[in-house]
């Protein structure tokens, strides 16, 4: 029996509640919107004690593509989302653990079959339009609709069978389960809860998918986040302002957000948006790389820089292990007897100077890997894992049990032969866009080239390398990384499980092509089922136990989760979860009053 | 004879200044490859004679350096080891002029690396790949100008010496290449080859792609010359006394052009250089990590590089140099060749 009831974890964060007296003063001098009225149920967040007013600004890499949940895959659509929706159940991003939203408690039924939530009651729209249950079934007919496409709908299919939900009451909402979920109540984090006041026409003209673009009117759009659409100015910027019906308050009864505006301008290259931020321009910056994070070390003025410390991204080099039979060149089929070989990935994996990745290309923030799960994730992280430095001896031993060996070439360094004497050479892709993991690229080809095996770096154009990684499959090797979502093995499923799209170094295969990577599936399998944490965490330790020994990725690096913020903001408090920064915009603030912070 | 003195004196700088990069191996200190992964960013060392105590050395010497604790790039010299600089020591192997084996190099240090003009992201010396850079740089500008020049007699002496449709043709083409827009075709190109090429595969790339691209403006000013001198008397009479159509153009004609040529080669030249380091400076050209001029300054696209380590900018003056040689020569050209244009020039400037 698992019921976890409404409870806050105030003491989990370490914060005191600063409450100092003029910041009482202001408070009524700016009119600050009403108190909660008794009929509403709010989330009271602990947490500073903050000011009203101000308008902060941030920068997003690209213009999002979308302001619809449904349709939203790019990661800037799926920021500005998070500042403008809400769901039932939040992972909060500091503790890693679920927190009651719009649901105020959940109960779990024994067979673990039955998840009834509980919603709070008085809630409105920014629009003003009342919440209840009516809207979340609408919601989750809508995500399960096959005509729809949502992203979310994989998620909501458990063994087989598309989650049914039913009311109970206007409060109260059933969840059935085909098949116990290990994922629990983390199933309903990120399921924005649509407003179906206004969506409910479009979506039985079957319009939903091209509804809510950027160039929505304010007043066809409602949300439930802390902030709501104002203004879109195509190539410059989008506003949001403050969503004055938001159900979260602070201990003093304060309805959140403290901010007016949010404003996120659309700032293309990296380079570009540290020199906003150092001109002052941007009140926050995250996404930041190592270099450009010691520049702003270096001289900072008006604003602090944090380093949270490894986050969940995970960088690795995997060779092309497809099943290439008959389609492709001669060549590539020499090449592909090495890539299979075990031994081969492990004696690449043990020449690798991890430590040196970590130094040179994230001048030290960062962590050498040797699994997926990065130090940042404690909750899922295998620590029996074992981490090998680099040792050329064994890499040149593992070489030489696959029956290699060594010539001297013509300039007199010593040169990798297989057994039928072919030189070894072969070419790892890069994103050309990703400086960092052209960096490891060319750190690793130096690596290599002290075992006598000529590689090349061929840096491409990221859509391209995708296409050739997972549609025509030609390459040798390539060098990418993934940043987690989430920190729940579900998260990135698809990436492990022998059918998924992402399995990168052999995609979407039909029947699992090894030992291993059957054995893989099932665990996958298992721990979705399986009902407590301990028990998933063994199936997935085993996981990343089969993947160290199997290398099918060898895993490099990962960097720290770099932030920075002007001093005057308060309440911020980054993670090393998306969205890293702005995850409690809600409770950020202006230390020094509007005024200031007025532009 | 005195204005010959210009024209030599351009032409000996240039051959030393080539000497030296033709020679990169004797001249570079280390591998240009190499990476000392203890050392990214490293400052250019401070030489010194006089050391911290106030003695004087003849010899000069560096301070070794070594990583301040916790830092990536801030390095600090140790007071108490002494690394002296040696002339003509042993060192990496490399071919003298691509041919000849050889260790022997012009400086080095015994006990420790000095990085002369500091390091890059990857520890490895910047003035090593600053001169191994130069060779890749210069031989495909030397090689690029003359396979253009090539072209460009051809089709011009074509053009101007048998007139007609084929003079109009040959020009109508002439004037489609001038009017492409050469960088996005070269994008394109660069999409239908292999994936991984050789260096010295996407080196003759380059070599190829800019000599092919510039004939058509040599190409313009040869057909001018050939089609004011197959007009001259001398010609005429030539012709008259029944030479044939070679030996005209091989004695009368194509002598006439040689002015024009070699200008147009001094000014080609550090042209193609340019061109070169454009290509590798956006990802066309010889790929790491082989250094070129253009490679070396890709780095500073990035703007961390740019406002942190100011010796990464020394490539783009090691052209400064050669451009300026370059440049004096063909104004020595020209006016060795045509002396009484210059000294007369008001208005027309000659190309």
């Amino acid at each position: 029996m698992r019921a976890a009831k409404a409870i806050l974890p105030f003491r989990r964060f370490g914060l005191t509640l600063l409450l100092s007296c003029f910041a009482f003063s202001a408070q009524s001098a700016a009119g600050f919107p009403p108190q909660a009225n008794s009929r509403e149920e709010l989330l009271t967040l602990p947490g500073e004690i903050g000011r009203p007013g101000g308008r902060l600004v941030v920068s997003l890499r690209a213009e999002p593509k979308t302001l619809n949940p449904l349709t939203a895959a790019d990661t800037p659509s799926r920021e500005v989302i998070g500042a403008m929706q809400a769901d039932l159940v939040h992972i909060n991003r500091a503790t890693q653990l679920t927190e009651p939203a719009l649901a105020k408690s959940w109960k779990i039924s024994p067979d673990g079959l039955q998840y009834t939530l509980t919603l709070r009651k008085g809630l409105r729209f920014s629009d003003g339009q009342p919440l209840d249950a009516d809207d979340v079934l609408f919601t989750f007919r809508v995500y399960l609709d096959e005509s729809v496409h949502a992203p979310q709908r994989d998620l909501l299919i458990v063994g087989g069978k598309p989650i049914t939900v039913r009311k109970l009451d206007a409060w109260t909402v059933v969840f059935q389960l085909a098949k116990t979920y290990g994922v629990g109540e983390r199933l309903f984090d990120g399921m924005a809860i649509l407003p179906r006041h206004l969506l409910e026409k479009t979506y039985q003209d079957g319009k939903l998918g091209q509804f809510w673009t950027l160039s929505t009117p304010p007043n066809q759009w409602a949300g439930l986040g802390p902030f709501r659409l104002k203004e879109y100015v195509p190539g410059q910027r989008l506003i949001l302002e403050r969503n004055p019906y938001y159900w979260k308050s602070d201990a003093k009864g304060n309805r959140l957000p403290y901010l007016d505006e949010l404003v996120f301008l659309f700032v293309s290259s990296a380079d570009a948006q540290v020199l906003r931020f150092q001109s002052g321009e941007t009140d926050i910056i995250s996404r930041l790389g190592a270099e450009n994070f010691s520049v702003l070390l270096r001289e900072q003025r008006g604003y602090t820089m944090t380093d949270v410390g490894p986050g969940l991204e995970y960088n690795f080099l995997f060779f092309n292990l497809n099943d290439l039979r008959n389609k492709s060149s001669p060549e590539m089929e020499h090449k592909q007897k090495w890539f299979h070989e075990v031994k081969f990935r492990q004696a690449v994996s043990a020449a690798i100077d991890r430590e040196a990745i970590v130094r040179l290309v994230y001048q030290g923030r960062g962590a050498a890997l040797w699994g997926p799960v990065t130090p940042g994730n404690r909750r899922w992280v295998n620590p029996s894992i074992s981490r090998p430095s680099r040792s050329l001896e064994r890499a040149r031993w593992l070489l030489k049990e696959a029956g290699f060996s060594w010539m001297n070439g013509p300039n007199g360094e010593s040169e990798l032969l297989d057994s039928d004497g072919k030189l070894v050479e072969f070419s790892i892709l890069t994103s050309s866009s990703n400086a960092d993991r052209t960096k490891m690229a060319t750190l690793v080809q130096d690596d290599l080239k002290q075992l006598g095996m000529h590689v090349q770096v061929v840096p491409l154009e990221l859509r391209s390398l995708i296409d050739r990684v997972t549609q025509t499959k030609e390459y040798d090797a390539c060098v990418l990384g993934i940043a987690s979502f989430d920190a729940d093995p579900n998260s990135d499923i698809n990436v492990w499980l022998s059918s998924g799209g992402m399995h990168l170094w052999n995609p979407s295969q039909a029947h699992p092509a090894t030992a291993w990577e059957t054995e893989i599936d099932n665990l996958m399998e298992e721990q979705l089922a399986a009902p407590s944490y301990e028990q998933r965490k063994k199936r997935y330790d085993r996981v990343q136990q089969i993947l160290a020994e199997n290398q099918p990725m060898i895993f490099l690096a990962s960097p720290d989760i770099l932030v920075g913020a002007k001093n005057v903001i308060g309440n911020f408090h980054p993670a090393v979860l998306e969205p890293y920064a702005l995850w409690n915009v809600e409770q950020l603030y202006f230390r020094n009053g509007p005024e200031k912070s007025a532009r | 004879m005195t204005r010959r003195r210009p024209l030599t004196r351009w032409l000996i700088a240039l051959l030393i200044l080539h000497g030296v990069i033709a020679c990169a191996g004797f001249f570079a200190p280390y591998d240009p490859l190499e990476q000392d992964r203890q050392r990214p960013y490293l400052p250019p060392m401070r030489i010194h004679v006089v050391d911290k105590q106030g003695h004087f050395h003849f010899r000069p010497f560096f301070y070794a350096v070594h990583l301040r604790e916790g830092s990536f790039d801030q390095f600090e010299e140790e007071a108490n080891t002494t690394v002296p600089m040696r002339f003509f020591v042993r060192g990496p192997r490399y071919h003298l002029l691509g041919l000849l084996p050889c260790s022997l190099h012009l400086f080095g240090a015994e006990n420790g690396r000095i990085n002369l003009l500091g390091s890059d992201a990857y520890g490895r010396d910047q003035l090593s790949r600053i001169l191994y850079g130069g060779q890749v740089s210069l031989l495909a500008g030397l090689l690029g100008a003359g396979l253009t020049l090539l072209l460009g007699s051809l089709v011009g002496t074509t053009a101007g010496y048998c007139g007609g449709w084929r003079d109009e043709f040959l020009m109508r083409v002439a004037e489609l290449f001038l009017a492409l827009p050469w960088l996005y075709l070269l994008f394109a190109l660069r999409a239908f080859l292999p994936l991984a090429v050789s260096p010295l595969e996407a080196f003759l790339l380059v070599v190829v792609v800019t000599g092919t691209v510039g004939w058509a403006r040599p190409a313009r000013l040869v057909r001018g010359v050939v089609l004011s001198v197959k007009e001259r008397d001398f010609v005429r009479a030539a012709r008259g006394f029944g030479a044939s159509n070679v030996y005209l153009l091989r004695r009368h004609i194509l002598p006439e052009t040689t002015s024009v040529l070699s200008t147009q080669a001094a000014i080609l030249v550090p042209q193609f250089v340019l061109a070169e380091m454009t290509l590798s400076f956006l990802g066309l050209g010889v790929p790491e990590p082989v250094p070129s001029w253009g490679n070396l300054l890709a780095n500073l696209q990035q703007y961390s590089v740019l406002v942190s380590y100011w010796w990464m900018y020394l490539p783009a003056l090691t052209i400064v140099p050669f451009f300026l040689a370059y440049l004096g020569l063909a104004n020595a050209l020209q006016e060795y060749a045509e002396p009484y244009k210059i000294e007369g020039r008001s208005d027309d400037s000659p190309t």
